[in-house]
């Protein structure tokens, strides 16, 4: 088959998805495909035109990449695609409408508000911030509600960090969250489709090295956050992560893969559901692969199936 | 065997395999989300001022093709030939040239021709630093020595600066506080004159006091000076070299701002068992530098006159500086502050305490416009709300829009977080209130 790998692009991930793009690269090679890399940009739809590929392999992160963006393109061009569709990444992409179908859904995920640039501009929701610290109790996690990465998110430790924090988020996005902070456990549940329907994969934990709780950037960095899979936390909380991650991949209306981000709250032992990302990271230091790895199934195992669903769903 | 036959392991503990080899070193080497965010600053519709680049467009082409010729026909089978690791003699010859243009005697055995003045830095490391041992350097430092100073696992004590450099005083108080610790720095990096990041420079009489402080403590100093010829106003000042007599500075100099970064040739100028000691770890890391870039620069000043160039420059630069200073009165609101450099390449401004410059350069990606973010010059985390701005290699339409670009999202930030806050935007740059804890690098502009 030819596939076009999509990757780069202009988000502030565009790093790694490159290199996300370039391990897809050489599995579809190993696999015997041919492969097209596309680092997406204004000629995407001419380019696309000309490769005519037999599926596009979505291993963009980000806002354009993930937010359904290129998804409606490659629908309306009528290439099939890997992952979710443009309804389910919209959803993934934006925490708010994710934490909105969680809630409805009656799934846990830690209380929270969200407003948009407006609402502080416009409507006075500054006057209404105290109230809010008041039910979330800090320290209080603000996040743009649109970035995928660590980027942007702040712990508001006391009431005069609030404003600061929500500015901060606002430089990613024009909506932002406020949530209530689960001090716990880290931990990433990969999802993907196979015969039998969706499959949870080990639960991943993200341990930070040093006792620093609030610096998120940490999590990021190689040698400052080891990752443990599966994650040791009991069969009870593994089954009931897996579970929830299920069901917020069914909830959220993903398809092929994604990964769905949990705390385990030290005090109580409950799970709360943050946030579900449409296009995980694929690189060497990413979690779906490891955890996909854990459960048996090798990267370019990984790859073949996921480019196996995206011809089934159109053939289907 | 070809690659289809054997194909690549793959597999998520790719990273596993080869994280066991790496050293301690390189695991202190760290990727960042800052990073990638920088990455993105080198899309061509960006007006960067995050670089540090000298304007090479200036370099007349034609001049370029005759001496390269020159070196062809002169110096073909030298030029492609591996060279002394100390440099060629007739390069030394130049580099004590150029000294000499800013008050320093040096012998050309005192000299070691370096792959760049970056390599200086990290054969300085590589010279004196075990892990653990501490480093003294300013606060903000050179945002490129600090991945050096990480790799060879120094523990960094950051000086404070006002607009007259490093202050001695917190420095004295720091050294007693180490001493306490039954600790010694290794050495003292500085950028004396215009300094890097920060655009301020060291007053006369802290030089003085900076070299007796390095002699009665037997502590060396790593003084790196690009920039010193650049100067656009003010007198010049004598380098710490010059005030030493080399019994404590190792100097650090380079070719890239007075002729061209593409070179590759810095130099470290020493006390000849430091020399010594650098020039065998040189030899270690690269043999030695470019005999093609050398041959260049011993027929560049051969047959050209190397101070008209830099006349250019120094011309351009202050122009361009000026053209900065002025966007940045005009475009950016009261609450921030900038120095104003009297040479070098770089202004450094600082916002609000609630801005973080990191979180605002993703917004002012959007405006296609980019800086790089304070906390790049510190260890420690410090100068989340501080900014490096460069203004030598980008014409002056593209500042006087890149600032006001800045200033677009900088007073977009503010006014936000007035609204959050009840507080009202300073009124008027005069009119500004003086935030207690911004007291150091304070200069206004207008």
């Amino acid at each position: 088959m030819r596939v076009a790998v999509l990757k780069g692009g202009r988000s502030l991930e565009r790093q790694v998805s490159l290199r996300s793009g370039a391990r897809v690269e050489d599995a579809l090679q190993r696999l015997g495909h041919e492969v097209v890399p596309i680092d997406v940009g204004a000629d995407l739809v001419d380019r696309l035109r000309a490769v005519r590929p037999d599926v596009a392999f979505v291993a963009l992160h980000g806002p354009g990449g993930e937010d359904g963006t290129v998804q409606e393109l490659l629908e309306l061009l009528g290439v099939p695609y890997t992952a979710s569709g443009p309804s389910a990444c919209i959803r993934c992409m934006d925490k708010v409408l994710a934490k909105h179908a969680f809630q409805d859904a009656g799934l846990p995920t830690p209380e929270f508000y969200a407003f948009s640039q407006t609402a502080f501009e416009e409507l006075g929701a500054g006057r209404a911030l105290p109230a809010i610290e008041e039910r979330l109790d800090f320290p209080i996690v603000v996040k743009p509600a649109g970035q995928g990465s660590a980027l942007g998110i702040k712990f508001a430790r006391r009431a005069e960090d609030v404003a600061g924090a929500l500015v901060a988020a606002l430089s990613y996005d024009t909506k932002v969250v406020l949530e209530r902070y689960v001090a716990g456990r880290d931990l990433a549940v990969s999802v993907i489709d196979g015969p039998g329907g969706p499959e949870a994969l080990p639960v991943v934990e993200a341990v930070p090295n040093e006792e620093d709780f609030y610096d998120f950037e940490a999590r990021y960095e190689i040698g400052r956050t080891t990752f443990t899979c599966p994650a040791d936390i009991g069969a009870d909380a593994t089954a009931r992560a897996q579970e929830l991650a299920l069901a917020a991949y069914a909830t959220l209306g993903c398809a092929g893969f994604a990964r769905v981000d949990l705390m385990l709250e030290d005090t109580t032992g409950e799970l709360y559901l943050l946030e579900a990302n449409a296009i995980p990271g694929l690189t060497d230091t990413s979690l779906l692969p490891l955890a996909a790895e854990a459960a048996g199934v090798p990267f370019d195992e990984l790859i073949a199936r996921i480019v196996g669903l995206a011809v089934a769903r159109v053939t289907a | 065997m070809s690659r289809d036959e054997t194909p690549r392991r793959s597999g998520a503990r790719d990273l596993e395999r080869y994280a066991g080899l790496f050293s301690q070193r390189t695991q202190a080497m760290k990727s960042s989300a800052m990073r990638d965010l920088m990455a993105v600053t080198a899309r061509p519709e960006i007006i960067s001022l995050a670089g540090g680049l000298p304007d090479t467009s200036t370099f007349p082409a034609e001049d370029f093709a005759a001496l390269m010729a020159r070196v062809a026909v002169d110096a073909s089978a030298r030029a492609l030939q591996y060279g002394p690791t100390e440099g060629l003699d007739e390069v030394k010859e130049c580099i004590a040239r150029v000294m000499a243009a800013e008050g320093m005697e040096v012998e050309i055995e005192d000299l070691l021709v370096t792959t760049g003045g970056q390599q200086v830095i990290d054969l300085v490391c590589k010279t004196l630093i075990d892990p653990g041992d501490v480093v003294v350097a300013e606060a903000p430092t050179y945002p490129g020595a600090v991945p050096v100073f990480v790799s060879y696992q120094a523990d960094v004590v950051q000086i404070e600066m006002d607009e007259h450099g490093m202050r001695t005083d917190v420095l004295v108080a720091e050294l007693e506080r180490l001493d306490r610790d039954g600790r010694v720095p290794k050495f003292i990096y500085t950028v004396p004159s215009f300094q890097n990041p920060a655009g301020v420079t060291l007053a006369l009489e802290r030089r003085h006091e900076l070299v007796r402080i390095a002699n009665e403590r037997e502590l060396l100093i790593l003084e790196d000076n690009p920039y010193g010829l650049l100067r656009y106003s003010g007198e010049p000042l004598p380098t710490l070299y010059a005030i030493d007599g080399a019994e404590y500075v190792i100097y650090l100099g380079t070719f890239s701002k007075i002729l061209s970064p593409g070179l590759r040739l810095g130099w470290a100028a020493a006390p000849r068992p430091v020399l010594d000691k650098l020039n065998l770890g040189k030899g270690g890391a690269d043999l030695c530098s470019s005999t093609l870039s050398q041959q260049f620069v011993a027929t560049y000043f051969a047959e050209r006159d190397w101070r008209t160039y830099l006349g250019t420059l120094v011309e351009l630069y202050r122009k361009r500086r000026d053209v900065m200073l002025e966007a940045l009165a005009e475009h950016l609101p009261p609450e921030a502050t900038w120095t104003e450099p009297d040479g070098g390449l770089f202004i450094w401004a600082r916002l609000p305490d609630y801005i973080d410059t990191t979180d605002l350069l993703a917004r002012a990606l959007r405006e296609n416009v980019a800086f790089v973010p304070g906390r790049a010059a510190y260890l420690d985390g410090r100068g989340g709300s501080e900014m490096r701005l460069n203004f030598s290699g980008v014409g002056e339409d593209d500042i006087r829009e890149g600032v006001r670009r800045i200033g677009k999202v900088v007073r977009e930030q503010v006014a936000l977080y007035s609204t959050l806050t009840g507080q009202q935007p300073a009124a008027a740059r005069e009119a500004a209130p003086e935030p207690e804890n911004v007291v150091e690098l304070r200069r206004r502009a207008g």
